[in-house]
């Protein structure tokens, strides 16, 4: 049967080949030379819509999906309400099947939505200026380290241990290939080692507390050092914003504005930082600026950083990002508003410590660290979180993070708005069973 | 295309409105921090629900996308994206799983992730595959640092240069630069073929590698790809591959079989999943046996236990906090298992002949640097043009008054005013004889009347944008209060 894709009939194939003035198709492969020509290919029968959508239906069925279960599971990647509207703007197919806006003119559309994107995200973060988005939060942190080494000129960086252990693991990676020393630093250390280009911390923590940040600032400035911040965006909407606090640098994962948790991807990689370091930046940048007819109009801007024009020598190889995540993310930010945000920070400090303080009580369980903290805890668990979190699944519940590498019996859990308090309580009642 | 009033989000936002409902907190308030950890103000706009979808509308309006019309962007490979797939990667089972659920709660996506690999491997004609990468050139970062880690290995730590055709994309040389190695630059001969002779001179023992696209990024197939095989690897060099131009091959040929110990993959080009206005992308990397332990992590595999997410042993390492962009693999998947080798081999056999077909219609009009049989793309010249004082800018800013997408212009570098028309296969006669007609005719305006071309855009909702200003002046996002 024909493919739905490809619109030449055999008719048409046969008047091109004849305009091109050879008898087959198979003449134009003649540069590959013979023994590599049609080689055989050992691939599955082909499906058609009907069938292979059929079968993927069952496929994802056998996952669980938190659409179905009560999810305490965070770690980086967060489950919160995303309004339909923003699956409705994204949907649009004249900005989710265009390729990155090099023809200004007709690409008005998803020009204006990253600058839109670039000042929301500057905003909430307090940051001067912002990109269009790396990959995830986890490169835009390597990336970040890159930019400091870039910077300062040094070869050596600086984490805290509080860092998300995959954000560190993806630091090692892209820090590896430049021979980049890191300095993992656990929160007492009282000085900052010498030619550390950056320092680097997340706020609040991979355990979801908070962290002296102002302090650190301090003492990262003080020893020539930039200061870079992971930050969680949806805190933002209640906590002060790492612009406040001295980040030279801030980035975050993008994905809980307003996207599915996809199994970790796509995600997006917020990237923010002083004007004054704009030139070593990487990744695309919009700009706002005028049409001969002084028309208003946005422009993909400050190329001469990137790899396409300046190869080897540019501030990163990022081409392709993640603008259709960073639409969402737009879209959520508007829809939310300055109120909405608040709203949904407030849900999660709020229920986060009732689930907390609610399992502090249960008799054989404990909290790890006092509170306060945003919307992630660690409990100690009676046994190990395995099978703590086997229990809670037959319970319909996606239990937390098994951290008993760092705390014995220790389960990272995360409470966001979309924890009702039946669900909570079923929680609290399961746990207090077993 | 829309030319509605220009406006941004301030200036519809008004105190008080409210774009989206939240419900009541139903657990007791608990006590919040000190005033110093608190955010005083928050200067996020406040826009209803309708003004909201209405802007956002409108702005998609201003937009250019596969779906609106013939994108032939070069070295792009902007296909068709089928809605159907779309629709599966929004199945909750897919689009509702947390990359941190132990291996038994996701069965069926590792299962996915697993076929896909293989489903690649076997389209590469590969022995292994990692889907970690997010993006193309995040799949060349993965290549060289497998490729730096490889000689470590092997005790070669002076493998210190990478070896990169002049008519590379720009990744392959930014990429060396990110893993800490030196550029050298092989030139290409007049018929657009590998320079052997500087390929010869320069492949010794402080080079790691050779990055080749193949086909190239000036649409052809070298066919020397054994010579130049042979030459880097009896110096004890790799041969990384740059799949962008992989749409072509697709059922017909295999990068292992062509010598390539690696080579990188953009699901969102070759395998249909929409490009999003930018990415998200997907960038996996397929290698031969002796790079597989190499692997960026996770990869998937199979156990008496079922599917689990590992680390290869010698792994580079992790290049996110999940494994890859899952949502694009879903599409992927779904475009291999619905087309078989019969149909990714008609999908390359057809991208071929519609650069062909453009190629020789055109032909007459505009300069062909290189008059042979092309692949997926064809590369012309504006340069006859240019004589005239009409620029390829000026082509492709007048394409767009004929309602088309202009190709890629001014690359690969090598072509003096380069246009790089990549129809893919999903384009009819009908679209083609059309876009070659506009072209025609635009050949005759630079002939007869250059100021049109010189002032296009005419037609769409901003004119030609004052890029210059853009960058001196950089404005860069609203401030707002």
């Amino acid at each position: 049967m024909p493919s739905p894709y490809i619109p030449n009939t055999d008719h048409d194939r046969a008047a091109m080949l004849r305009d091109i003035g050879v008898d087959s198709v198979d003449q134009l492969f003649q540069d590959v030379p013979e023994p590599f020509r049609d080689v055989p290919f050992d691939l599955p029968p082909p499906l058609t819509e009907l069938e292979l959508r059929e079968e993927l239906r069952q496929l994802s069925r056998q996952n669980v999906s938190l659409d179905d279960y009560a999810c305490f599971l965070g770690a980086g990647h967060y489950h919160h309400f995303i309004p339909s509207v923003v699956s409705h703007i994204t949907g649009r197919s004249e900005f989710y099947t265009a390729y990155t806006p090099y023809q200004a003119e007709v690409s008005q559309g998803i020009l204006q939505a990253i600058y839109e994107y670039q000042s929301l995200v500057c905003q909430l973060t307090g940051m001067e200026i912002s990109n269009a988005g790396m990959y995830d939060g986890s490169s835009a942190a390597a990336e970040a380290a890159l930019m400091a080494c870039r910077l300062t000129g040094k070869k050596e960086i600086a984490v805290l241990s509080t860092v998300n252990p995959r954000y560190r693991e993806v630091i090692g990676t892209y820090g590896s290939g430049q021979d980049i020393a890191i300095h993992e630093l656990k929160p007492d250390f009282k000085e900052l080692p010498d030619k550390c280009a950056c320092f680097i911390v997340q706020q609040p923590n991979f355990f979801g507390y908070f962290e002296e940040v102002e302090r650190y600032a301090g003492l990262a400035h003080s020893a020539g050092a930039l200061f870079i911040v992971i930050f969680d965006p949806i805190s933002l909407g209640l906590f002060q914003p790492p612009g406040s606090y001295g980040a030279d640098i801030a980035v975050a994962e993008g994905q809980p504005l307003g996207n599915p948790v996809n199994f970790g991807g796509p995600g997006l990689g917020i990237f923010t930082c002083r004007q004054e370091h704009l030139r070593q930046m990487p990744g695309r940048i919009i700009g706002r600026t005028a049409d001969v007819e002084g028309q208003p109009g946005y422009v993909l801007t400050m190329a001469t950083r990137e790899q396409h024009i300046r190869r080897e020598r540019a501030t990163s190889n990022i081409c392709t990002n993640e603008a259709l995540v960073a639409l969402a993310a737009t879209v959520y930010l508007a829809a939310m508003g300055k109120g909405g945000l608040r709203r949904v920070a407030e849900l999660c400090y709020h229920k986060a410590h009732y689930v907390a303080e609610a399992i502090n009580k249960l008799k054989r369980y404990s909290l790890a660290f006092k509170p306060p903290f945003f919307k992630e805890f660690i409990i100690r668990c009676p046994m190990s979180p395995e099978k703590v979190n086997r229990i809670l699944r037959k319970e319909k519940i996606i239990g937390g993070l098994d951290v008993s590498h760092l705390v014995d019996n220790g389960m990272l859990l995360c409470v966001t708005e979309m924890n009702s308090r039946p669900e909570i309580d079923r929680l609290v009642s399961v746990l207090g069973a077993l | 295309m829309n030319r509605n009033k220009h406006y941004l989000l301030p200036d519809i936002s008004r105190p008080g409105k409210v774009g989206c409902q939240l419900p009541e907190l139903d657990v007791p308030e608990a006590k919040l921090p000190p005033q110093e950890f608190l955010r005083q103000e928050l200067a996020l706009p406040e826009v209803s629900e309708t003004e909201l979808v209405r802007y956002f509308t409108s702005l998609s309006r201003r937009n250019y996308g596969v779906d609106t019309g013939f994108y032939p962007l070069g070295s792009c490979t902007m296909k068709y994206n089928p809605k159907w797939h779309e629709d599966i990667a929004r199945f909750p089972g897919f689009q509702s799983i947390h990359p941190c659920q132990p291996a038994e709660t996701v069965p069926g996506a590792l299962r996915l992730m697993f076929e896909l690999q293989e489903l690649l491997a076997e389209i590469t004609g590969m022995d292994a595959t990692s889907l970690a990468p997010m993006a193309g050139a995040q799949g060349e970062l993965a290549s060289l640092l497998m490729a730096r880690a490889y000689h470590r290995s092997h005790g070669e730590k002076r493998r210190r240069k990478i070896l990169v055709p002049d008519s590379a994309h720009g990744t392959n040389p930014a990429t060396a630069t990110m893993c800490g190695f030196e550029v050298n630059t092989i030139p290409s001969r007049s018929d657009g073929n590998l320079d052997l002779t500087s390929l010869t001179k320069l492949m010794n023992e402080e080079v790691a590698a050779l990055t080749l696209t193949m086909p190239t990024t000036l649409g052809l197939f070298d066919p020397r790809i054994a010579e130049i095989s042979t030459i880097v690897h009896e110096r004890g060099g790799l041969l990384i591959g740059d799949g962008a131009n992989l749409n072509s091959l697709l059922g017909r040929v295999k990068f292992g079989d062509l010598g390539f110990d690696c080579v990188q993959l953009n699901l969102h080009k070759t395998f249909s999943t929409p490009h999003g206005g930018g990415g998200p992308g997907s960038g996996p990397v397929c290698v031969r046996a002796n790079l597989s332990s190499f692997l960026p992590a996770p990869i998937v595999s199979k156990s008496g236990k079922g599917y689990q997410l590992t680390t290869p042993s010698k792994s580079v390492g992790r290049l996110g906090a999940a494994g890859g962009n899952f949502g694009v693999m879903v599409k992927a998947y779904a475009y291999i298992r619905s087309l078989g080798a019969e149909g990714l081999k008609e999908v390359g056999e057809n991208a071929v002949l519609n650069a062909n077909y453009v190629k020789e219609k055109l032909k007459p009009y505009y300069h062909l640097p290189y008059d042979r049989t092309c692949m997926h793309e064809v590369v012309f010249s504006g340069k006859r043009q240019k004589a005239k004082g009409v620029s390829t800018l000026d082509i492709a800013k007048r394409l767009l008054d004929y309602g088309f997408h202009p190709p890629t212009i001014y690359f690969p570098l090598v072509v003096e005013e380069a246009i790089m028309i990549e129809p893919t296969e999903t384009e009819s006669k009908e679209t083609l004889d059309a876009f070659i007609k506009a072209m025609v005719e635009i050949a005759r305006e630079a002939e007869q009347n250059p100021e049109l071309l010189h002032n296009a855009p005419h037609r769409t909702p901003v004119r030609r944008l004052d890029e210059v200003s853009a960058a001196r002046k950089p404005d860069l996002r609203w401030e707002w209060k």
